[in-house]
């Protein structure tokens, strides 16, 4: 029994990944593993400039070159010249007149018999341009002196407004207000597996498009449109997907086009796997956002107003940023009951790589700034920093910033008071305490944070919010389990396991969790905004049910007593009142194979009706919000600016934890993640628009020597919605942990940490300024 | 070039391209799969081998550079059918999330583990440092060194 009272069978508790074998062993099939006879390798060749208008493209020298088998270029196009599913303003291949809007924009896919061949080729490319002068600052494309697409950089403008959002009325009634301006910069996904694709004209006479990504079914709609053909005669299976973090949601759209036009055009198998170098110049990263906080309080820290003022940096083109800015929106003003919210986010056109999905999709960035000012907050009025969350937090009967009343009970106020007591907290200040006041040269800090994460697409994302699951039970009665949401890591296949697990009674070893192919499962949507386990978990879980229905009836036949009376367990299905009578699972699959019971079925979640006004910005954001707190125990060398990460103690709220192992594995994941973006992983352009940070020898990502000490909270509120009551985890784990360890540095330094990530440059001259 | 080299407990003579680089040899002619490309340059591990009792980047290494060596790769350890106690380890205890790392990581502990059987966690994040791994935040890495260790000694009786 769990300490909810609840008797579960399998959720909650601790198993191994379900294609855990595979992958230690290395016998797992990632995209780079998978050959065809008779492949063709593809090569991009890109405009190399960072703004201007394209006059022609030369393929000729191209052409000729060794092993080359053909160059494409925008007159091979057959469908639309357009990628991207929300903004409309990236060519599949320029064609003269066109924009150039940064360095990575597609001229010509080369094709050749092998990807060295291709790559040499590919930079004979040659095309003439009229150059224009680029933006790179948000700034400075803020005043529109130069306008990348159309007639503005302002892409997009999102607002939250709440109560009385007039910014010269709405902190009069305020003991204190505190300002405060901060920045926070790009992000690499940094996956460790590079993207690739193979597209296959295959048995079918159609396209099959293998490939590592977390949307097949974008890459599904990409494809066919390019090539102009219809959805039905695109099939995309996803391979073993070595990691993503948002960097393969849109993304490998982006890649299986060039290499669909090529199996289109040539009628051979195409490759296109990116190396490092490639990968980290033409796909997209986290948002740099500026953002400028404005906060009011009573004298004892209750938030009364607070207004935020944001700017994300696009990039060159516009793909996802508007979904993502909208996230921005909805939590800038952070994980608190405030009456009067005033929201401002901002997404510009910059002549540089465009900015997309990211592991916490544009809410790390406006956390980091709202935390920050309550860190500021608490230490102005001498309050205790875990209690001014605690006293502002969220709760049932409480509406969020954007409005949305919370009638469910949720786990905010728990997840800070378990890591109260699970940090011992006033011990651990005492002891930072005494260890600054004998050290000199070292010194040691705390710092909080407090977030909530909407799961799932949200008010703006409705249309796509649904997900589907077919399930079987085989006649020796192992079940195969098809969903439209992809495993990248997360543990996703395991999760379904055990939801199915849960309902048949099977132990997950008999319970396959087949790589997704939109031949089989409708369009379910992206596997992002931490929906997988809520969406694709109910679908499968609706499946079972039905599939325990069938069995309950062929099993209640059998042992002639009324279909009500029967029970699963794992070894068979008995009869409530005389637990005797029994028949094996087995031999009830079989029984129902042989009586011509069709054992499948098909689950499909679709997400309740949110109500939402985009003008105010007000109403129903999400289905549901997951919560965390961090404390985080840093270490400050002040002479040399290395900071490492001592301790962190992480609560989450997940509202019900199925995969156990897994929710442990996404905390610590995510959290090391957030702390790479909090101090280490600069990205760099050079004045040219050109990324200057393209491996890892200048990517400096979390290595084992930089590895905190966890100690974690799972914290249970069901969500009534959830399968079993469960939310999401996948990026909640990543989001407190800049803020907090933001928070933790300006502690120990006894300065107001504004900019991430906390390079060491910037570090010492924060240290030395006095 | 004439090489000979034993790979995964096999002796092999083959006439390579000495220019080719190990990594490309080892997944390509040799078809080991489980040699993964990450970076290219020797930052990320995932290309990480066993030579001559060393784990070391294969893409940093030419094919000509195998003459006369003793290779081991993850093939050479297990199968998902009867798997080596250091892969089962790193299922158990949960240091496999995407799994592309993962064959490196076994084979940087398999030669920390040959050379130090029982190793406290700074020699395991030392023999570690060269694996980047961008799911797992590492403890379940620790974890699992740390329970092929048990496994291992528990073998040996
Ligand atoms: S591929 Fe060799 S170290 Fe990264
Ligand atoms: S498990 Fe994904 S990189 Fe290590």
């Amino acid at each position: 029994m769990n300490k909810n009272g609840i008797n579960f069978k399998a959720v909650g508790k601790r198993v191994n990944r379900l294609e855990g074998k595979e992958k230690v062993c290395g016998t797992s099939k990632y995209i780079k593993d998978l050959e065809f006879e008779d492949m063709v390798y593809v090569a991009i060749a890109t405009a190399n400039v960072a703004h201007g208008i394209l006059k022609s493209i030369n393929v000729e020298e191209a052409k000729a070159s060794k092993g080359v088998v053909d160059v494409l270029t925008y007159e091979d196009v057959p469908g639309k010249n357009e990628m991207g599913d929300v903004v409309a303003d990236y060519p599949a291949l320029l064609k003269p007149g066109d924009k150039i809007a940064y360095v990575g924009d597609y001229v010509a896919f080369v094709a050749a018999e092998s990807p060295e061949l291709a790559r040499q080729a590919a930079k004979k490319v040659r095309i003439d341009y009229k150059e224009l002068p680029p933006v790179f600052d948000i700034d400075e494309a803020m005043r529109d002196k130069i306008v990348i697409h159309g007639d503005t950089n302002i892409k997009t403008h999102y607002v939250v407004k709440k109560g009385e959002y007039d910014p010269e009325k709405m902190f009069e009634n305020c003991d204190l207000v505190l300002e405060g301006e901060f920045f926070a910069d790009y992000q690499e996904q940094a996956y460790l597996e590079p993207q690739g694709v193979i597209a296959i004209i295959d048995l079918n006479n159609t396209f099959t498009v293998y490939g590592s990504m977390q949307c097949p079914y974008y890459v599904q709609n990409g494809v066919a449109e390019v090539l102009g053909i219809p959805y039905s005669d695109v099939r995309v299976i996803q391979t073993e997907t070595g990691g993503a973090f948002g960097g393969k949601e849109d993304v490998p759209t982006y890649f299986a086009v060039p290499a669909a036009l090529v199996a289109n055009k040539l009628k051979r198998p195409a490759k296109l796997c990116l190396d490092r170098e490639e990968d980290l110049q033409l796909t997209s990263k986290r948002h740099p956002i500026k953002s400028r906080y404005k906060v009011g309080v009573t004298d004892y820290g209750r938030i009364r107003a607070l207004r935020c003022e944001a700017i994300g940096d696009m990039g060159g083109h516009g793909t996802l940023s508007p979904i993502v800015l909208w996230r921005s929106v909805v939590h800038a003003a952070g994980a608190y009951d405030i009456k009067n919210v005033s929201v401002d986010v901002y997404g510009v056109y910059t002549n540089k790589v465009p900015c997309g999905a990211y592991r916490g999709f544009g809410s790390p960035q406006v956390f980091f700034g709202v935390e920050s000012m309550m860190d500021q907050i608490a230490q102005e009025l001498k309050i205790d920093r875990l209690h001014i969350r605690q006293i502002n937090a969220l709760e049932k009967g409480k509406t969020t910033p954007t409005g949305h009343l919370l009638n469910e009970d949720i786990g905010a106020k728990e997840t800070i008071t378990k890591i109260r007591e699970r940090s011992d907290w006033e011990q651990l200040q005492k002891e930072v305490d005494d260890f600054n006041k004998n050290h000199k040269y070292v010194k040691r800090g705390l710092g909080v944070s407090h977030i909530h994460y909407g799961v799932a697409l949200g008010a703006m994302g409705q249309r796509l919010d649904a997900s589907g699951a077919f399930v079987q039970v085989f006649k020796d009665g192992t079940i195969g389990i098809q969903i439209g949401g992809t495993e990248m890591g997360q543990g996703a296949k395991t999760t379904m396991a055990l939801i199915a697990s849960e309902i048949l009674g099977q132990d997950i070893s008999k319970i396959r969790v087949y790589q997704p192919d939109t031949a089989f499962v409708p369009d379910s949507g992206p596997t992002v905004a931490s929906r997988t386990t809520l969406f694709s978990g109910n679908a499968v879980k609706l499946a079972c049910e039905q599939l325990l229905i069938k069995m309950k009836t062929v099993a209640a036949g059998h042992l002639n007593v009324p279909k009500e009376n029967i029970v699963v367990g794992e070894k068979c299905f008995y009869d409530h009142d005389n637990p005797d009578a029994c028949i094996s699972f087995h031999e009830v699959a079989q029984m129902s194979d042989t009586e011509n019971e069709g054992l499948s079925a098909t689950g499909w979640f679709k997400t309740p009706k949110l109500h939402w006004d985009v003008e105010k910005g007000f109403g129903e954001a999400y289905v549901t919000y997951s919560f965390a707190t961090n404390v985080v125990l840093v270490e400050v060398d002040m002479l040399t600016a290395h900071v490492q990460v001592l301790k962190v103690f992480a609560g989450h709220d997940v509202g019900r934890a199925i995969n156990l192992d897994g929710i442990y594995g996404q905390v610590q994941g995510g959290f090391v993640q957030g702390m790479g973006y909090a101090l280490y992983e600069v990205l760099k352009h050079d004045d040219k628009g050109h990324l200057l940070t393209t491996n890892f020898n200048t990517l400096t990502i979390p290595t084992i020597q930089e590895m905190p000490e966890f100690e974690i909270e799972i914290v249970e509120a069901p969500f009534s919605k959830g399968p079993f009551g469960a939310k999401g985890i996948g990026e909640p784990s990543l989001i407190p942990a800049p803020a907090a360890i933001a928070n933790a540095v300006s502690h120990a330094i006894g300065k107001r940490i504004t900019q991430i990530p906390i390079t060491k440059d910037y570090l010492l001259k924060v240290i030395s300024e006095s | 070039m004439i090489i000979t080299f034993t790979l995964n407990g096999k002796d092999y003579k083959m006439d390579v391209d000495p220019a080719m680089r190990a990594l490309d040899f080892l997944r390509d002619v040799m078809k080991m799969k489980s040699v993964k490309e990450g970076c290219s340059e020797g930052e990320c591990g995932a290309c990480t081998i066993i030579l001559n009792g060393n784990a070391v980047c294969s893409c940093l290494l030419y094919a000509g550079e195998l003459d006369n060596k003793d290779i081991v790769t993850s093939e050479g350890l297990g199968t998902p059918e009867k798997m080596h106690p250091i892969q089962e380890a790193f299922v158990e205890a949960g240091g496999v999330q995407c799994g592309f790392c993962t064959p490196g990581f076994v084979l940087s502990s398999k030669a920390l583990l040959d050379k130090i059987p029982n190793p406290n966690e700074e020699e395991i994040k030392k023999a570690l440092e060269g694996n980047l791994c961008r799911c797992t935040g590492y403890t379940k890495i620790i974890d699992s060194v740390e329970l092929a260790v048990k496994k291992i000694s528990q073998l040996k009786g």
